[in-house]
């Protein structure tokens, strides 16, 4: 029998052998895909049942987990939640994760890669885990500032450091809590949820990133900035300013607003265009410059792709060239309106890129992730997407941007003692609509620390047709900067 | 391991062999105790912030079980393997750690103190068993009384008021407050019976029938022991809905047919009436399809949403994917998700805290009490022994691969449950017996014996001399005769060579080696 004993004995190897290769198959080959199964709560309890680090602007917690009593063992807390939702968005049991929760979320738990010298120190010591912090370059001052100006108005504002791409300030109204969201009562969160959704200002849509308006008079900015890229301009260069204007194969012509005339003459610079806002001359220029110089001049400084900031931005819009793209549409695109769009976000990157010299910065709002024991894990290091324009058409387009402060539809926004560059623009949008109101600038001109961009909806308080970006959206873009210069 | 211990005993040239200090036993002792009380500490630690309120009763009792157990077996059963009750009290322990970290997390159902209790009372009849049984052969005289008690614990719950029904599968009873699955004493009984009823007739079942395709068949009229088991199994298939406890018999009965007569045609007779006969019951049987279908296609929406569909068995294969290669550590992870993370479903719970590398040293601590297991039938001199032990060790390798092979997903699902780890009182009581008598039949195995020697009889030459050496044997060791001094040549050998002393001499005789005249010497006692 011992021969049949050892047979059996092998037969046993081979039982266990299947057993073995059973378990490592589910374990260790098929474990990434099983734990994402949807039907897989754990992984909600895990995520839920951590020690999330917080998100830090300024040194204060905006977002933070406390330890609760219930079955997952830690609540999201937001402080000043409806101030910072547009950056730090929701961690919601019923509704998922957005914006730096969503994309952070590797950090925030723990789980990054880039962490494994602190999980195996938390299992060796068996101490519980807990989450990295994710530090934002948000000035809270700057962020304030926006949120106090914009008061009750529908809009947002947005502030980068030129130089470096950092998101000073990002606010959008009306704005949501997020702590709504972040109960553990699915009911509640969900009925909160779907009370968001319904709203019909869209809270839950951050105005500075994810949404696109018509760009106004501030595309007049990239028009001009396509115009010096040719090499047939400057800020001298005297162009056609009729009182209208009609495209060539269209019998619908464009006018200044109000019905003006831009100059006695019909001929003005350049300079002078940007700075009074000249409908008529920057519609002929762009039906001169064409619309493959315009679109590859938009999409030089970001348009038509989307941001990684790092949660994903919307694009903002400039339709490629094509047969239907009539000279009629290009008159149209060269003033921001037709079916060009943008994203507060892009206005205030197009600015930042003049600022800078004609460099565009990658936007970016996580500055510093530490574990912890405080340690940096990761630094954002600013990037350089592209050059946009040349530098000597950045120094053009400050100085006639400057002109419009001093001089010309932006005056409100001027800060004594501190040369301001900007633009303003007020974007008809529909028959009888009070119109879109924009203002984007930078401080100091001479060495710019701070690009802002600010949209207001409808007019805002004013709420007419008469309402401007110059007398709207220009003192709260005037706030944010001071806010930043004097920080 | 436990060859090196003896050597030295081995090597001395004195007329009494000194028996082993079964120090290797008592080493690996301290590990597996180390090992589960530091898990009772730390799922205390991980769920509540504390020891557990049971932490010191349960880490002595347990200590005390496993002191007990071997001081015992120094005193009536010293030449018993030494590796065997060090990895029972381990599997044990981390069993009643998970229990226990289960109950701290307010699982329904799971009961770390009654487990403990159970543990006591299990070990407690192990000790009884050696104690008072000196000698395995004695157990033979049960043959037939094994077989009706056995079949008697089948049909248990059938029975109407006693029977439950639990989780669609109808092997437990419910007597007095008290549930039992009667199929983990059930397979004890069988075992037995087997043991008995082969080591009688294998000389029958070993007869050669026709040869087709190179196959010697046996012959029409010896099938009908393996007709009659099959059918039994069948019946605990379709009537108690469960294939595992019906693979458990099945695999037995097929198993140890095979050890006794060494034909292999035994063993594929028996696969295909086993295969074939599962497979006309999956079309037949509403219920047995059904559990099929969970088995091949559990990630199905409707079959995972259906009442009574893959819902347990889906939710074991996340908690096994969530422990990864290294597990979330005692007490980090989420088991308790599962339907019966504590007993049908420990593996997977273990699985999730412990890592796939928890998993294959508990797997690993498996087999080696199955192999040793095996090694003791291989050692032991008498055919009911060889029998005995090595489908006892068979057993749990069967029933260990029905269930991690249930939860894996190698086999349909069934209703039992991992021997020692799995909370209940059956699987408990009957696993220490198990143990018990393969610690039984071990320390016969390796005791000193009188048998000549490897040298010696194969000086005598004759075959003829084997049986008649065989019978004095027998006739002279049952209940616990002297030992007798082996040879300093042989007993090194025993460790490192499996094979028999009366093996090198048996040649052309060897599937007559254990010889019915010699064993059944053993019944006249």
């Amino acid at each position: 029998m011992n021969t049949t004993l050892r047979r059996l004995a092998s037969v046993v190897m081979v039982m266990f052998l299947a057993l073995m290769v059973s378990t490592t198959w589910i374990q260790f080959f098929h474990a990434d895909e099983l734990n994402s199964d949807t039907r897989n709560i754990r992984s909600i309890y895990a995520e839920y049942g951590r020690a999330r680090g917080p998100i830090v602007v300024g040194g204060e917690a905006v977002a933070l987990s406390k330890p609760v009593d219930d079955e997952f063992g830690y609540q999201r807390e937001y402080t000043n939640g409806k101030l910072y939702s547009p950056l730090t968005g929701f961690f919601s049991l019923a509704n998922g994760t957005t914006r730096i929760e969503n994309t952070e979320n590797d950090f925030l738990n723990g789980q990054a890669d880039a962490l494994w010298v602190d999980r195996l120190q938390n299992l060796l010591t068996g101490r519980d885990p807990e989450g990295s912090s994710v530090e934002l370059t948000i000035d809270p001052k700057a962020q304030q500032a926006a949120w106090d100006a914009l008061g009750d108005q529908r809009g947002a504002a947005v502030a980068l450091d030129p130089k470096t791409g950092a998101i000073l300030a990002l606010v959008s109204k009306p704005s949501f809590d997020p702590n709504d969201l972040a109960s553990h009562s699915t009911k509640e969160a969900g009925e909160a949820y779907t009370n968001l959704l319904n709203d019909d200002s869209k809270p839950l849509n951050s105005r500075a990133t994810n949404w696109t308006y018509p760009p106004g008079s501030t595309f007049k900015l990239v028009t001009a900035a396509a115009a010096l890229e040719s090499g047939d301009y400057d800020a001298d260069t005297s162009i056609d300013a009729p009182d209208t204007y009609q495209p060539p194969g269209t019998d619908r012509s464009i006018g200044n607003y109000g019905g003006t005339s831009c100059s006695s003459s019909g001929q003005m610079s350049l300079a002078d265009a940007l700075r009074i806002s000249c409908n008529t001359a920057f519609a002929e220029l762009g039906v001169d410059l064409g619309s493959d110089a315009l679109y590859e001049q938009a999409n030089a400084f970001g348009w038509n792709e989307p941001f990684q900031v790092p949660f994903n931005t919307d694009a903002s819009i400039f339709p490629e060239p094509s047969d239907a793209f009539a000279p009629a549409f290009v008159a149209q695109a060269a003033i921001g309106q037709w079916d060009v769009r943008e994203t507060p976000l892009q206005v205030a990157v197009t600015t930042a890129a003049i600022a800078n010299g004609g460099e565009v910065m990658q936007p970016y709002s996580v500055d510093t992730v530490r574990d912890p024991q405080l340690e940096v894990v990761r630094e954002t290091s600013p990037t350089s997407v592209r050059r946009a324009i040349s530098q000597e058409t950045a120094n053009q387009l400050t100085d006639m941007m400057i002109g419009v402060v001093e001089d010309g539809s932006g005056r409100s926004a001027q800060i004594s003692g501190v040369t301001v560059a900007g633009k303003t623009g007020t974007a008809q949008h529909g028959e009888g609509a009070p119109p879109h109101v924009w203002f984007t600038g930078f401080a100091p001109a001479e060495d710019p620390q701070v690009a802002v961009a600010v949209v207001v909806e409808n007019g805002g308080t004013v709420g007419t047709s008469e309402a401007t970006g110059g007398a709207v959206a220009a003192p709260i873009a005037k706030a944010v900067m001071e806010a930043v210069l004097n920080g | 391991m436990s060859a090196a211990v003896e050597a030295p005993a081995g090597r001395t040239v004195e007329p009494t062999e000194r028996r082993p200090a079964r120090l290797a036993e008592l080493f690996l002792l301290i590990l597996a105790l180390a090992a589960g009380i530091t898990a009772f500490a730390m799922v205390g630690r991980s769920v509540t912030g504390e020891l557990p309120s049971d932490f010191w009763p349960v880490s002595l009792l347990l200590t005390g079980i496993g002191v007990a157990a071997h001081v015992v077996l120094r005193l009536r059963a010293p030449w018993a393997d030494q590796v065997i009750l060090p990895a029972v009290v381990l599997l044990n322990g981390l069993g009643l750690a998970m229990i226990l970290r289960l109950q701290l997390a307010d699982t329904k159902g799971a009961d770390a103190w009654s487990q403990m209790m159970y543990t006591a009372l299990g070990a407690g009849i192990a000790i009884l068993i050696i104690w008072f049984l000196r000698d395995h052969r004695w157990i033979r005289r049960l043959t037939y009384t094994a077989m009706l008690v056995g079949l008697g614990l089948v049909v248990l719950p059938l029975l109407p008021v006693i029977g439950r029904e639990i989780n669609g599968a109808r092997i437990w009873v419910n007597i007095a407050g008290f549930s039992l699955q009667p199929a983990e004493f059930a397979k004890i009984a069988f075992a037995i019976f087997f043991a008995g009823y082969l080591v009688t007739n294998r000389d029958t079942l070993a007869l050669a029938g026709k040869k087709v395709l190179g196959l010697q068949l046996p012959r029409i009229r010896d099938l009908g022991p393996i007709i009659i088991v099959w059918a039994a199994s069948l019946a605990v298939l379709v009537f108690e809905r469960d294939l595992g406890t019906s693979l458990l018999f099945f695999g037995l009965f097929v198993a140890m047919l095979y050890l006794a007569t060494e034909r292999f045609s035994w063993v594929l007779i028996g696969l295909v009436l086993f295969a074939a006969g599962a497979l006309v019951a999956a079309s037949v049987f509403p219920h047995v399809g059904a559990r099929m279908d969970v088995w091949l296609h559990p990630f199905d929406n409707e079959l995972y949403n259906a009442v009574g569909g893959s819902y347990q068995i889906v939710q074991g294969t996340f908690a096994l994917a969530a422990g990864g290669l290294f597990g979330t550590g005692w007490g980090e992870g989420y088991p308790y998700l599962v339907p019966y993370a504590f007993s049908d479903f420990i593996y997977s719970s273990l699985g999730e805290e412990l890592g796939l590398t928890g998993l294959l040293a508990i797997l690993l601590t498996y087999l080696l009490i199955v192999q040793r297991g095996l090694r003791t039938a291989i050692a032991v001199r008498d055919g009911f022994g060889k029998l005995l032990a090595g489908g006892l060790a068979f057993v749990m390798a069967l029933q260990l691969f029905v269930v991690v092979g249930g939860i894996t997903r190698i086999i349909p699902l069934t209703g039992l449950t991992l021997p020692f780890m799995a909370q209940g009182g059956s699987s408990l009581l009957a696993n220490w017996i198990v143990i018990a008598l393969l610690l039984r039949v071990s320390d016969n195995a390796r005791r000193p014996s009188a048998l000549p020697m490897r040298g010696t009889v194969a000086q005598g030459g004759g075959a003829m001399h084997d049986p008649i050496v065989v019978g004095a044997h027998d006739g002279t060791t049952p209940g616990g005769g002297v030992p007798v001094r082996r040879s300093a040549a042989d007993a090194p050998s025993r460790g490192s060579t499996p094979s028999h002393p009366t093996e090198a001499i048996s040649g052309p005789l060897d599937p007559r080696r254990d010889d019915p005249r010699g064993t059944t010497g053993g019944e006249h006692l």
